[in-house]
C-alpha cells in the first residue's frame, strides 16, 4: 500500500520536476527572442533622437557609416558625401548649454527648441544632433535628416562593431561571429589529439591503479573557475605566445584558443574514455586471438566501436567552447575586428555580452542588440547540441 | 489490513505534524528577520563598479558608527545603477559619468525629480611600458593615438615600434569619459583592444613594449609609466598625481557622483552628508581618489 502511494508520489514529482526544466528552458529562450527582435525596429541613431540640417542643403538621407564617419571628422566635407563644397560643422545638443544658462532657455527647456533653431539656421553647413522633443519644427529653413532603420543584413553582414558610438551607433555582428567560430575551432585543433591521446592512454594502456587517480584529477580540471584560467592566460599564456611568435601584443586568438583547449580537454576526456571502455571484451579478445597486436587492436577495433562517442565529445568540446566567457574576455584582446590571422586580437561573442551589458541603457538600441546576440550564441550552440545528438545515436560498425 | 490502515493513520499524523511544525517554525523565523527592518530603513546602492570600493568601504564605516544603519551596495555599472534608480529597485545611483541626457530626460518624464552629488574625483593617468622613451604627449597627439592616425612611436619622438593602443569596455564610465574629455567626442578607432578591468589594463601594457593605455590614478604602479599630459599644445606639460589633481592643474580629471531622487532624500541624506564629511573624505583618499577640498 504504501509502497504504491509512494510509487505514484515519486513518479509525479519527476514529471513535475520534468515539466518545471521545460518550461523554464521555453521561457528563457521566449525571453531571449522577444528583447532581440525589437532591435529590427529601431533605427540607426539613438532612439528618440534627429539629425537637423538647414534646409539649403541638398543632402536628404545618410548612412550610418556616413554619419559616424562625418562626427568623427574623418568626413569634413559636404562635397565627400554628394552635397555642395563646404565645410561640414558639426553641432551636438551639449553646445547649447555652454552658450545659454540653464535660467536662459526657461523652465522644462521650454524655450530650447527655439534657441535650437536659431543655432541651425545661422549656419548653412550644420549638421546637428537632437533630441526629437526639442526639435524646432516651428522654426522656418531647418530639414530633418531621412534615417534608415536598422536592417538584418546591417546586422548580419555588417563588419564594425561599435555600439557606443553617437550618433550613429555600428552593430556589424560579423567580427565578432568569426572570432568565436576562429577561437573555438582552433581550440578543438589543439584539444582533440591531446585529448584523445589521453583517453586511448586512460582506456586501454594505463593499470588500474593509475587510470583510478588520473581520472578524477582530469575532472577536476573542469571545476576550476574560469577567471581563474583566465588570470592565469592573461599572466603566464600571453607573454609566452608573444615571445615565442616575436609578436608586438601577446593577446591574440592563439592565446584564447589555448586556453579553451585546456577547458575543452576534461569533457573530451571522459567522454571519449567512456565511450572507449564500452567496446565489448569480447571484440576486444577476438582482435587479439587473430594475432593483431594491442596497437592495431585500438585503431582497428577499439576507436571504429566508438567511433561515435568520440564525435559527440568533439563537439560537445566545441560546445564548450563557444560558450566560455571569462577566460576569453581575459586573454583575447577584445578587438572588434575581421579576424585574418591566427595572431590577431579577437572579440567573441559571450565576451561581448559580458562586457557591454552591464552598462547598456536598459531597453535600448544597444542592450536588444547584445540580446540579439544571445539568440545568435544559442542558436550556434543548439546546432553543435543537435549534431551531437545525431552522432551519439548513430552506431556503425 | 488493521495494520496497514494504522501504518497509514500514523503516516498522515507525523505528516501533518512535521508541516504544522515547519510552518511554525518558518512564521517565527520571518518575524525574527522582519522586526528589526521595520524599524531601520535598508539603503540600497548600486552602479558604478569604478565607484564600488569608495562606497563600501564608506558604508562599512557608517554602519560600525550607526549600528541601527543598514546599507547594501552593489556593482553592475553606472548604467545598470541609473536604470535601476528609474525602477526603483536602488535608493542611490552611483556613477563614473555624468547621467546622459536622455536618462535626465527619462526620469524628467516619469515625473520624477534627480539629485546630482559630487562626492569625489578621479584623475586618469595614460600610461606606457616603462622601457618607452616617451614621457610626455600633448592631447592633441594622445587622440591621434586612439583614433588610429598615429601608428607608431617614430612620429612621437621614440623608438620605431608599432603604438598598440590598449581601452577600456565601450560600456565603462572610463572609455566615455576618456572619448569625452580627451578625444572630443571622437570615436575611438574601430577594432581597438578593449580590457575588461583596470587590473587586466596594467598587466598587459606591462608586459607590452608599444603598449599606451588610460586607467585611474589609483591603479598606478611601477609596472607602467605614467605619461605628462599638455592641454595647451605643448606649452606645460604635467605629471598625474594627486597633488596636481587636487589643484587642478592636471586636465585629465573626472567627478564621481551620487544620484538619488527628490523622495528619498531623507532616507539618503545622512550617508550621503557622511561620505562628504571630513571623515568620509578621508575615505576617498584611502581609496585613491581625489577629495573635494
Amino acid at each position: 500500500m504504501i509502497k504504491k502511494i509512494s510509487n505514484i508520489v515519486i513518479k509525479q514529482l519527476l514529471t513535475v520536476s520534468g515539466a518545471i526544466t521545460g518550461i523554464a528552458i521555453l521561457f528563457i529562450s521566449i525571453f531571449l527572442f522577444k528583447e532581440g527582435i525589437g532591435f529590427f525596429n529601431s533605427p540607426a541613431v539613438e532612439k528618440g533622437y534627429s539629425l537637423y540640417v538647414h534646409a539649403s542643403n541638398p543632402i536628404n538621407e545618410l548612412s550610418s557609416k556616413e554619419i559616424k564617419e562625418i562626427f568623427d571628422s574623418e568626413i569634413t566635407n559636404w562635397k565627400t558625401v554628394g552635397g555642395n563644397d563646404e565645410a561640414i560643422k558639426i553641432f551636438r545638443i551639449d553646445e547649447i548649454f555652454q552658450k545659454y544658462s540653464e535660467e536662459e532657455l526657461g523652465k522644462d527647456y521650454q524655450l530650447l527648441p527655439e534657441k535650437l533653431g536659431e543655432e541651425i539656421k545661422s549656419d548653412k553647413n550644420i549638421i546637428a544632433y537632437i533630441p526629437q522633443k526639442y526639435a524646432p519644427t516651428l522654426t522656418k529653413g531647418i530639414k530633418v535628416l531621412h534615417i534608415k532603420h536598422l536592417t538584418l543584413s546591417d546586422f548580419f553582414l555588417g563588419k564594425e562593431w561599435l555600439p557606443t558610438a553617437t550618433p550613429s551607433p555600428l552593430f556589424g555582428v560579423m567580427p565578432l561571429f568569426l572570432g568565436t567560430l576562429l577561437v573555438s575551432i582552433l581550440a578543438i585543433i589543439f584539444a582533440l589529439p591531446l585529448g584523445l591521446g589521453v583517453a586511448i592512454y586512460l582506456s586501454e594502456l594505463a593499470n588500474e591503479k593509475i587510470r583510478k587517480l588520473l581520472k578524477p584529477i582530469i575532472e577536476l580540471l573542469s571545476g576550476i573557475p574560469s577567471v581563474v584560467y583566465g588570470f592565469f592566460g592573461l599572466v603566464v599564456l600571453s607573454p609566452l605566445v608573444q615571445k615565442t611568435f616575436h609578436l608586438s601584443v601577446g593577446e591574440t586568438a592563439l592565446t584564447g584558443s589555448l586556453i579553451l583547449a585546456i577547458m575543452a580537454l576534461p569533457t573530451i576526456i571522459s567522454v571519449a574514455e567512456d565511450a572507449m571502455r564500452n567496446t565489448p571484451r569480447a571484440m576486444r579478445e577476438a582482435s587479439l586471438a587473430l594475432g593483431a597486436t594491442q596497437w592495431q587492436t585500438i585503431y582497428k577495433v577499439v576507436i571504429p566501436y566508438a567511433k561515435s562517442g568520440i564525435s559527440a565529445a568533439v563537439v560537445l568540446g566545441i560546445g564548450r567552447a563557444i560558450g566560455e566567457t571569462m577566460a576569453v574576455l581575459m586573454v583575447t584582446g577584445n578587438a572588434a575586428v575581421m579576424p585574418t590571422s591566427i595572431f590577431n586580437s579577437v572579440r567573441t561573442i559571450p565576451a561581448t555580452i559580458a562586457a557591454e551589458l552591464g552598462e547598456a541603457p536598459a531597453g535600448g538600441t544597444h542592450y536588444q542588440a547584445l540580446f540579439l546576440l544571445g539568440c545568435v550564441l544559442f542558436l550556434i550552440t543548439m546546432v553543435f547540441s543537435i549534431i551531437a545528438e545525431i552522432i551519439s545515436k548513430k552506431k556503425n560498425y | 489490513m488493521k495494520r496497514k490502515m494504522k501504518m497509514k493513520s500514523m503516516l498522515l499524523l507525523t505528516i501533518t505534524g512535521i508541516t504544522l511544525l515547519a510552518c511554525n517554525t518558518k512564521n517565527e523565523r520571518t518575524r525574527t528577520a522582519n522586526t528589526p527592518t521595520t524599524d531601520v530603513e535598508n539603503i540600497k546602492i548600486k552602479g558604478s563598479e569604478t565607484v564600488l570600493p569608495l562606497t563600501q568601504k564608506a558604508a562599512e564605516v557608517y554602519m560600525n558608527s550607526n549600528k541601527e544603519a543598514s546599507i547594501t551596495v552593489t556593482g553592475g555599472g553606472s548604467g545598470v545603477g541609473i536604470a535601476s534608480l528609474m525602477e526603483g529597485t536602488t535608493d542611490i545611483a552611483q556613477a563614473s559619468r555624468s547621467m546622459k541626457f536622455d536618462e535626465k530626460q527619462k526620469l524628467q518624464d516619469a515625473g520624477k525629480e534627480v539629485k546630482e552629488v559630487v562626492i569625489a574625483y578621479d584623475a586618469m593617468a595614460v600610461i606606457v611600458h616603462p622601457a618607452n622613451k616617451v614621457s610626455q604627449l600633448t592631447r592633441e597627439q594622445i587622440e591621434g593615438i586612439f583614433t588610429g592616425k598615429i601608428k607608431n612611436w617614430k612620429e612621437l619622438g621614440g623608438d620605431d615600434m608599432e603604438i598598440i593602443p590598449y581601452a577600456r569596455e565601450t560600456s565603462s564610465g572610463t572609455y566615455e569619459f576618456f572619448k569625452e574629455s580627451v578625444l572630443q567626442n571622437k570615436n575611438h578607432m574601430t577594432g581597438i583592444m578593449s580590457m575588461p578591468a583596470n587590473g587586466a589594463i596594467i598587466q598587459s601594457v606591462g608586459q607590452t613594449n608599444g603598449a599606451i593605455a588610460y586607467v585611474g590614478l589609483a591603479y598606478l604602479n611601477s609596472n607602467v609609466k605614467a605619461l605628462q599630459v599638455s592641454y595647451d599644445q605643448g606649452k606645460t606639460f604635467v605629471a598625474p598625481s594627486f597633488e596636481n589633481a587636487k589643484n587642478k592643474t592636471y586636465p585629465i580629471v573626472r567627478p564621481l557622483f551620487y544620484y538619488y531622487l527628490g523622495a528619498s532624500e531623507n532616507k539618503v541624506k545622512s550617508f550621503v552628508d557622511f561620505v562628504l564629511s571630513p571623515e568620509g573624505q578621508d575615505i576617498v583618499k584611502e581609496v585613491g581618489y581625489v577629495g573635494l577640498k
